[in-house]
């Protein structure tokens, strides 16, 4: 049987401080070892609109948000109309009992109506209160929340603290006294964790790989890299940037880059398409570059803060020409952290540019991690070059920098090193980067210079896992997915087993270069296969497809701005295994 | 002996000794230019050369980055470490690799085309930011690889391939352009004047901050208006002209002058206003940012994590 795990969730208008009392009560959770997924709906407003907060948490590993809420807390009346109504018998709504009315909640949901006026002398103060309240009803003791505060109002004396920790002791108190607490208890396993944001993760995963120079231009749901990049910056020694235009941003890293720094930059789609030249020329020219697509709903300025797995095709088709490059989708906020370094060492050994395709489900999401897990040092392969760390120079002599390799790879020799000057063209080039396209073009040249690029790629696709089947043997139905819609899948099928469904999962993370055969050979035996993705067109199905010729029987795809449910992947697996239908497009239930 | 890799810093640079020239002949290219016999821009190849020779620096020591377009071909015409990147995207690479190792000596070439149209974003920022860097346009007022089309220089009412009525466009002046920008040695030199443009260029070169040098270079193939005779009858120079180039607005208003007398010369220099390097924390020490070792420190590591929990 699976563990307990809780819900909470937090709405109201952007401005009221729906964020504080969330990340207050994900570090409360992670600090007792307990796991948590959230996800923040949000909408392109700094005051106003309706922004939800859902956390969960649970003794075992928390895979996405979650079909259903536990709790309630709406700050505002909007919130609790829209959300009441939703909420199962055995769940509670927590609220000012001054300010809103609990209209149209079904029997068996506890109204928690908190006296907010009279717990604390100021609205400052009022989550501070229902936080501690949430704490007592599902059996987590004030102590920890009170030595939070104590920390967090140090630096404003001990009368703000002792205010704060008054106000949350009321809060602790007086949910005690007049509510029901939940019929469990959220443990402490005594093993603390750490949370963060999936754009948090993508920070560090840069640091962990060595990143020196980090540029951007601001563009949700990015933006949180180059914040987080921008206060670390002094600490870490790494130079950030924030540039005139993603054109700027992508340009400014290859220079980097060619000197020898790991560089990277992070941006949305739209920025992205501003990016897509420059990606060529990184190829072209052969400097290992890194460049993180955010995703969020398109096209054109699109929904600047809602996810979708919308631009596929634009990272397969970005720039002219036929080019190597990397990319690939992390399968959760975690595996962000691990796939820049993977991404770097990879560009760097095939010195080519690579794509990291996120979105905003886990950039902006947050998630617990074992900080064992975050490896700051893990292994760094900086490939074939000539003039850094240290190495020995050779003297240059007979140096060409593109030259015919197996690998296809050639040593490139960074800026400043003796003996070894050279030019690297975006114009196509011979073996010592001398420019074939003016003058003579030799087209057998030309040719041989293509297959040598392109060949990178078959050495890279030796270095990455290929995506491995998990779920039932012998299932009736086989989920595919592909990057950030891994969690929800993988919930998915476990509820569909306990429904008596036997489903397996395959999800991809690396697109290109792709395992094909390894994909051939996992979905030859499958009896349906229904791919899930977060888009309106199938850019994954057809990409599938076209790679690896293989069909898919049905799909689930959503494209209404927000991310998928579990329950949301179940109701389409039951629709296609009745026959009802071969594409089941959800839509979120809740306006958010 | 092997000579060191160019991971000084910035101090260390500019405290050095000046060295003995080097021959020209140091700084052949592995090509030879293509461009039109007679083309304005073997001029200023030729001045670069002798500069960088002049200074004593070592081919190693200079990047040479470019866009696209006739004069952008010269990366090619060079021996030192070149770029020859996108249309219009020169700067913004440069200022990544002046960042990225800001012991190399970083010298921008192009067209007005690449610089004052598809590049202006870029120019006008890398300005504001004071990179160190020399950026230096053949400015040729068309576009010539593209076979004579109007560009950001083009007088008003110049017939070209696009404009075949005359164009009705004021074209962009560059010098008053990058002195309100925030560049801080701007310069305008004529191809035709080699002496005097490779004493620009030296000193473009060993000025700190962003140095602009705007050069006539003519198209011989497709401006008939603006000709090498053109320049040659009516550039003066500035320091014929008794102008002081410390002078902000002074500097501005010659920018302005334009007609049967232009001004050629040192237009602005202000040596105060300290390089983007120079105002980067992260750059203070631990030298230049490639050649920095990867490895993360258990405390930082640490300390990222303490975050977090």
């Amino acid at each position: 049987m699976a563990q307990r795990d809780f819900s909470v969730g937090i709405g109201g208008a952007a401005g009221q401080g729906v964020a504080t009392p969330g990340t207050v009560l994900a570090k409360l959770f992670v600090r007792r070892g307990l796991h948590v997924n959230a996800y923040n709906a949000y909408q392109s407003i700094i005051r106003g609109g309706h922004t939800f907060l859902t956390i969960r948490t649970g003794e075992a590993p928390v895979r996405c948000m979650g079909d259903e809420l536990d709790m309630l807390i709406p700050l505002n009346q909007d919130t609790m109309d829209r959300h009441v109504r939703r909420m199962r018998p055995g769940s509670a709504v927590l609220f000012d009992q001054g300010k809103l009315k609990p209209e149209g909640a079904a029997e068996g949901v506890q109204l928690c109506p908190l006296p907010l006026a009279q717990l604390a002398t100021t609205p400052l103060h009022y989550n501070t209160a229902a936080v501690a309240a949430v704490l007592r009803l599902v059996g987590v003791e004030c102590r920890p929340f009170e030595q939070m505060l104590a920390e967090q109002f140090k630096r404003k004396g001990d009368q703000v603290v002792a205010e704060n920790v008054a106000v949350a002791r009321a809060g602790y108190e007086y949910a005690g006294a007049h509510f029901r607490p939940y019929p469990f208890a959220l443990p402490d396993t005594g093993k603390p964790l750490a949370v963060a944001t999936g754009n948090e993760c993508l920070a560090m995963g840069g640091v962990a790989a060595g990143v020196k120079f980090y540029c951007a231009y601001p563009m949700s749901p990015s933006t949180g890299v180059l914040m987080w990049m921008a206060r670390h910056a002094r600490q870490l020694g790494i130079m950030v940037r924030q540039v005139e235009d993603e054109i700027g941003v992508i340009n400014m890293a290859i220079g980097a880059a060619h000197t020898g720094c790991r560089a990277l930059c992070a941006t949305s789609g739209g920025g992205f398409a501003l990016m897509t030249e420059a990606l060529g020329a990184a190829a072209m020219m052969e400097i290992p570059v890194v460049c993180i697509n955010g995703q969020r709903a398109g096209p054109a300025t699109g929904v600047p803060t809602k996810t979708e797995q919308g631009d596929l095709w634009q990272v397969l088709g970005a720039g002219q020409g036929d080019y190597p490059r990397l990319i690939a989708a992390p399968l959760s906020i975690a595996d962000c952290f691990h796939t820049i370094p993977q991404m770097f060492n990879l560009a760097d050994r095939f010195q080519c540019p690579g794509i990291v395709l996120a979105d905003l489900l886990e950039s902006e999401g947050f998630s617990s991690l074992d900080p064992a897990e975050l490896d700051f040092n893990p292994p760094r392969d900086r490939g074939e070059v000539i003039g850094l760390d240290g190495q020995p120079v050779p003297s240059g002599e007979d140096y060409a920098r593109y030259r015919e390799t197996q690998s296809g790879v050639a040593p490139r020799a960074v800026p400043g090193t003796p003996g070894h000057a050279h030019v690297v063209a975006t114009d196509e080039h011979d073996e010592r980067g001398v420019l074939i396209s003016d003058e003579f073009t030799d087209p057998h040249k030309r040719q041989a210079i293509m297959e040598r690029r392109q060949r990178k790629m078959d050495g890279a696709l030796a270095l990455i896992d290929p995506p491995r089947l998990t779920g039932a043997e012998d299932a009736q139905v086989t989920l595919v997915g592909w990057g950030s819609t891994w969690g929800v899948i993988d919930e998915a099928v476990e509820k569909l087993g306990q429904e008596g469904i036997r489903a397996n999962h395959l999800q991809v993370k690396w697109m290109v270069p792709l395992h094909v055969e390894a994909i051939q050979q996992a979905l030859g035996k499958a009896r349906k296969i229904v791919i899930v993705e977060n888009n309106y067109s199938g850019q994954f199905a057809r990409y599938l497809r076209s790679e690896t010729g293989v069909v898919a029987d049905a799909h689930i795809r959503k494209y209404d701005g927000e991310p998928f449910l579990p329950h949301h992947v179940v109701e389409g697996v039951r629709k296609v295994l009745a026959g009802k239908t071969k594409k089941y497009v959800p839509v979120h239930e809740i306006r958010v | 002996m092997a000579e060191p890799a160019i991971t000084e810093t910035r101090t260390a640079l500019v405290n050095r000794p000046r060295r003995a020239p080097l021959p020209v002949k140091e700084f052949k290219g592995k090509a030879d230019p293509d461009w039109c016999p007679g083309c304005g821009d073997f001029g200023v190849l030729n001045a670069l050369k002798s500069a960088v020779a002049e200074l004593g620096l070592r081919p190693h020591e200079v990047l040479t980055i470019s866009g696209i377009g006739c004069s952008s071909n010269l990366p090619g015409y060079i021996n030192t470490y070149g770029m020859h990147t996108l249309h219009g995207r020169a700067l913004a690479v440069a200022t990544g690799a002046q960042l990225g190792n800001h012991g190399l000596k970083v010298v921008v070439t192009g067209g007005d085309g690449d610089g004052f149209g598809i590049g202006g974003n870029h120019f006008v920022h890398a300005m504001r930011r004071n990179v160190d860097l020399t950026y230096i346009v053949m400015d040729n007022q068309i576009y010539g690889l593209t076979t004579g089309q109007v560009s950001p220089t083009s007088r008003k009412g110049m017939k070209t391939k696009s404009t075949p009525h005359g164009s009705v466009e004021n074209p962009v002046n560059a010098i008053p352009l990058a002195i309100v920008c925030g560049a801080t040695y701007v310069a305008r030199g004529f191809s035709g004047q080699q002496k005097h443009l490779i004493e620009l260029i030296k000193g473009a070169i060993e000025h700190k901050g962003f140095a602009f040098v705007d050069v006539f270079s003519p198209c011989v193939t497709y401006n008939k208006e603006n000709t090498h005779e053109f320049f040659k009858q009516r550039t003066r120079k500035l320091e014929e002209m008794g102008h002081d180039p410390s002078n902000f607005h002074a500097a501005i208003e010659k920018g302005g002058l334009w007609g049967d007398e232009i001004p050629i010369g040192l237009f602005y220099r202000n040596d105060e206003a300290p390089a983007l390097d120079e105002m980067e924390p992260v750059l203070a020490e631990g030298g230049s940012l490639s050649h920095r070792p990867l490895d993360v420190s258990a405390d930082n590591a640490r300390a990222v994590v303490a975050e977090l929990m």
